[in-house]
């Protein structure tokens, strides 16, 4: 066996695809991190409070891991779900009653989506309160800020999908609100001077209608399954590589800079 | 008690239990560790400041609590089933017709406030608020480490917008209020028939001044007195940084840096002030006008 794992360890196929062996070295370690490509967000090295839990709560971690989550899900739920009045909530049934794991798909996708608000919230925390926001880490907290904004969002349109009673009753007590959006909406502040009404406002825009209805759902579909998370990975991407920028995970001063 | 067994356990309220459980058992750890360091003199982050290698140190920490994560989600998927009401019917209004949970804040701010302030210009004060905190806290210390006697103010009303306006009104929204948006004890079940006789006045009238006259137009003498009262909590900005203004912490902000930080906090404040006076005193509008009603 030894020799059969050496021989395939000499092989060009072999040697072109892991580029070093696996020897407890430093520098494997190292090259561990650089050489793979998912990994490589990563620096090389870290304090050692950064792999305390008792600092970093892992939140922002485990955020990542459960948009990962929903990605997947969401993409499998996405071949059983036809975003159509008529069919939506059809489709949903057909999932929790005949699908092979069907429910599991979508107990899965659903919870995330619960939990990752909640792991959102707590990161926040967990960085105000270690004062991590401060310099050099302002402008990452505004990202934060702002990823925080799209994870409700995305959350909020995802829940009126399944178009059931929960759904749009939810989807329409939360986009009442825009009626009353100054200057925009057609019962906000100065909104009727200005020639809001009920079929032109902020919220028709928003919900295709006078009220949540069939062109809502197509709305909020596309912006749950492609705008939205096209918009967070692109201010996820840019939250990660300014955590490196801007010197690393937070700590004290001292090991600021190395 | 058996209502409150069916609240907690209504599938889309588990999280909401366990944000509660999450907030307040993480709200003890941060304020223990943040009271040790002030307390011991020296920072236990500054103790494990020793670099050690990502791979595996790093890795595998990342490894075991996504470990840890998916087998919680798998297990909890199996056992507990998204709800499915229902095929939706505009015709139908559930009562109560109740926001996403995170959303339910700001529902609950919909008691106090009229729509515009509560749905539209509260969020966006607080999205901007937040994305402001780096730019107009200018106190250096306590960047990277838990502390709480170097950064009193900013922690205290941290801690205030997020565990009492933001989580607990989401407790409130989610298992104090039933149908017709009453308040009702978790345990007591809810009464679709409740009415409860309202008897809110605006702040004016509470001083004489009717807010309208007797052919139901707007009595100026009551736009005036809510116009002084608004301006008048307003102007408790340029009254402390008369006071104060050669203080430090002043000199060091900078007078738009003061404002803003002045503004945001009386706004954040008017929204317990106001619960106050709704809650305790039944008054329903400090100012109203044509246009809009605070």
């Amino acid at each position: 066996m030894l020799k059969i794992r050496e021989k395939l360890q000499q092989t060009e196929v072999w040697k072109s695809i892991f580029r070093h062996n696996y020897q407890d070295t430093n520098r494997n370690r190292a090259l561990q991190i650089v050489d793979n490509v998912f990994l490589h967000l990563h620096p090389v090295r870290i304090p050692r409070h950064a792999t305390n839990i008792g600092y970093t709560w892992g939140m922002g971690g485990i955020t990542f891991l459960l948009f990962i989550v929903l990605t997947v899900t969401g993409v499998i739920l996405m071949f059983y779900y036809r975003p159509a009045a008529e069919y939506a909530y059809e489709d949903m049934k057909y999932l929790m009653n005949d699908v092979a794991f069907g429910p599991l798909i979508r107990n899965m996708h659903r919870w995330s989506a619960h939990a990752m608000v909640i792991t959102v919230m707590l990161h926040m925390f967990r960085v105000f309160l270690t004062g991590s926001y401060k310099a050099p880490r302002q402008f990452n907290w505004v990202v934060g800020v702002l990823l925080l904004v799209l994870t409700l969002l995305l959350s909020f349109t995802g829940y009126l999908l399944p178009w059931d009673q929960l759904a749009i009753w939810a989807v329409t007590v939360g986009t009442n609100m825009a009626r009353a959006t100054p200057f925009l909406g057609h019962q906000g502040p100065f909104g009727p001077q200005l020639g809001m009404r009920i079929d032109n406002d902020v919220r028709f825009v928003l919900l295709g209608g006078t009220q949540v209805g069939p062109p809502t759902l197509l709305r909020f579909y596309v912006g749950h399954c492609i705008f939205l998370p096209l918009i967070a990975s692109i201010f996820m991407a840019v939250h990660f590589w300014r955590i490196r920028k801007d010197g690393g995970i937070s700590g004290p001063v001292s090991n600021d800079r190395e | 008690m058996n209502h409150v067994w069916e609240l907690v356990r209504k599938p889309d309220n588990i999280p909401i239990v366990a944000l509660l459980v999450f907030v307040i058992v993480y709200t003890w750890w941060a304020f223990h560790k943040a009271l040790k360091n002030d307390r011991q003199g020296y920072l236990d982050e500054a103790r494990l400041s020793e670099k050690i290698q990502v791979w595996p140190n790093l890795v595998r920490v990342e490894f075991l609590a996504s470990l840890f994560v998916m087998v919680i989600l798998v297990f909890w998927s199996f056992l507990i089933d998204a709800p499915l009401e229902e095929a939706a019917n505009p015709t139908l209004t559930p009562n109560p017709s109740k926001a996403p949970w995170y959303f339910l804040g700001l529902q609950e701010m919909l008691v106090y406030f009229d729509p515009w302030i509560a749905g539209v210009v509260m969020p966006s004060l607080i999205i901007v608020g937040l994305m402001a905190i780096p730019y107009i806290d200018i106190n250096e210390k306590g960047n990277g480490y838990y502390t709480f006697k170097e950064r009193k103010f900013s922690i205290i009303t941290f801690c205030v917008g997020f565990l009492i306006l933001w989580v607990s009104l989401i407790n409130l929204g989610t298992f104090w209020r039933g149908p017709g948006w009453y308040l009702f004890f978790p345990w007591e079940e809810w009464d679709t028939h409740r009415v409860v006789a309202l008897t809110n006045v605006d702040l004016s009238e509470v001083f004489g001044i009717h807010t309208r006259r007797a052919d139901y137009s707007l009595n100026p003498a009551a736009i005036v007195f809510g116009s002084a009262v608004i301006l008048g909590y307003y102007s408790l900005i340029g009254a402390y940084w008369l006071k104060k203004r050669n203080s430090d912490l002043i000199k060091k902000l900078g007078f738009l840096r003061y404002n803003i930080v002045a503004f945001l906090f009386l706004t954040m404040t008017a929204l317990p002030i106001k619960m106050i006076l709704r809650i305790g005193f039944n008054i329903k509008y400090i100012l109203v006008t044509p246009w809009f009603n605070i």
